[in-house]
């Protein structure tokens, strides 16, 4: 595995948040398959998905994951190293206490569960210690939260727009915050494993 | 979106507390939050402190604010498998032992809930049979709920829970379409009671076989939710039922081993302890 190294990584990150949307599933199972079953931060993914599936998504994204993928309980506490889905149809807060929140508030973005809630929260909570990353998308949710993310002094990554299937997200993202990095999904693995191997 | 600070809002919190009687302090700090956002946007309020101004000095708008700070969002025959289950498993059951049921939606907001269990109950042919008392802290989503009128857009996704519940008929046999509006069929809930209560301060007043009381502790934070659920035990008969939402859990709660699960997927619990 060549190695990639990255501006402004360190090992004193807390958590990793990603947002997705349409053209975002591949991207996704793609990263789930490739994260080390070691790997120490918890990554906590929004995506966009049909509101009256409640199963099947999460069986679907296990299928070729390393690691189980967990569908956070209301005031569930973070742990190290888990990856966790927001619930259908609900909103995925963080709190100070590092746990999770529902809520059934009004769309955002049309969209609930909504990108820009977990980012913003998950940066009020994490601070300069938050990777956010946000991947292929049609529309714009996530794009206030990315920004909330790099204000805070947080690492900001999105998806390669010629990688994406639809770029109107991480597009933008990039038109109101500085991103640090575009990166394809290969190359997001590739962070998640300089990640892995800053933490050893 | 612009930040507001933890302080103020205790301090808004603690004005509530003193002039009205209602306790925020404890309510999930995430959520709570953006709805100050949210009503500091909608009323054109400069911050914080000025919200505060015009609740001690406006008992009227304290009302619309109760209103705007809790989040209402509900459906009919939300989690449609829960419901089955409710009609297949827990209400059989429950008839076994007695002739009548009592039930109470805690939190009931505008009435989505109080229609579908007397729909369930009706096609159950035990709707007669019932006591269904609902209860919210919001007045005005309580006035919604005795009016019993929809948009027709809510209706369509009402119809499609309907649908995945398998309910003996078409949904709009329980409504009527005037002008726009989804009138429900009020024969269904002549015998509700809907009432005022804050399940924060407010006593215990009843038991009840059923307790449903679902999406409305995610609201709160541990504690807060340890102290509700306190009162919900309280109110529920040995060997009766607590619903939560499918995605709260007790897990965390202290009184958790009073309770056993029913249903792990639609947290349906058990009271098998005083
Ligand atoms: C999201 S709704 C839940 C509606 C329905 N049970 C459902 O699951 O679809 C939450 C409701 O809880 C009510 N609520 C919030 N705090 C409360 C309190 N302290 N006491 C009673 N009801 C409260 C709100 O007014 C709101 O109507």
């Amino acid at each position: 595995m060549n190695h990639m190294k990255f501006q402004g990584l360190h090992n004193n990150f807390k958590a990793i948040v990603i947002g997705g949307s349409a053209g975002s599933f591949q991207g996704i199972t793609k990263i789930l398959s490739q994260i080390p079953g070691d790997f120490p931060l918890p990554v906590i993914m929004c995506l966009h998905r049909l509101k009256h599936v409640r199963n099947g998504f999460i069986e679907a994204l296990s299928i070729k994951s390393i690691k189980d993928v967990i569908e956070p309980y209301d005031k569930e506490p973070i742990k190290r190293g888990k990856v966790y889905l927001a619930p259908a149809n609900y909103h995925l807060s963080i709190e100070l206490g590092h746990y999770f929140s529902l809520s059934t508030e009004e769309m955002v973005n049309n969209s609930r569960p909504s990108i820009d809630i977990t980012m913003e929260t998950a940066s009020y909570v994490y601070k300069n210690k938050l990777i956010g990353i946000l991947l292929s998308g049609a529309n714009k949710d996530g794009a206030l939260g990315m920004k909330r993310i790099k204000d805070s002094g947080g690492f900001t990554v999105v998806q390669d727009l010629a990688d994406c299937m639809i770029d109107t997200m991480p597009a933008a993202a990039l038109e109101i915050t500085k991103i640090d990095h575009t990166l394809t999904v290969d190359n997001i693995i590739k962070l998640f494993f300089e990640i892995h191997n800053l933490y050893k | 979106m612009q930040e507001i600070h933890i302080v103020d809002i205790r301090k808004l919190t603690e004005i509530i507390k003193t002039k009205y009687g209602y306790d925020f302090t404890n309510y999930a700090i995430s959520s709570f939050k953006r709805r100050i956002l949210r009503i500091l946007e909608l009323y054109k309020f400069s911050g914080v402190d000025a919200l505060a101004k015009k609740i001690t000095d406006d008992p009227v708008f304290f009302e619309e604010f109760i209103s705007e700070i809790t989040v209402n969002v509900t459906e009919m025959f939300r989690d449609p498998s829960f419901w089955r289950i409710l009609r297949d498993k827990i209400l059989p059951n429950i008839l076994l032992n007695h002739k009548r049921v009592s039930i109470w939606h805690a939190g009931c907001s505008s009435g989505e809930e109080v229609y579908s269990i007397a729909i369930l109950l009706k096609e159950m042919g035990i709707l007669e049979d019932s006591k269904i008392i609902a209860t919210d802290i919001d007045d005005r989503i309580l006035e919604r709920a005795r009016s019993g009128v929809y948009t027709v857009k809510n209706m369509e996704l009402n119809e499609k829970n309907y649908v995945r519940f398998r309910g003996e008929n078409e949904l709009n046999k329980y409504f009527e379409v005037k002008n726009g509006l989804a009138y429900m069929d009020k024969s269904l809930v002549k015998d509700v009671s809907y009432r005022k209560h804050d399940l924060v301060n407010g006593i215990v007043f009843n038991k009840f076989d059923i307790v449903l009381c679902r999406n409305v502790m995610i609201y709160f934070n541990q504690n807060l939710q340890n102290d509700v659920l306190k009162k919900l035990h309280e109110s529920i008969f040995k060997y009766g039922y607590l619903a939560i939402g499918s995605k709260e859990s007790l897990i965390w709660c202290e009184i958790a081993n009073k309770f056993i699960v029913v249903n792990n997927e639609e947290k349906i619990y058990k009271k098998i302890k005083e």
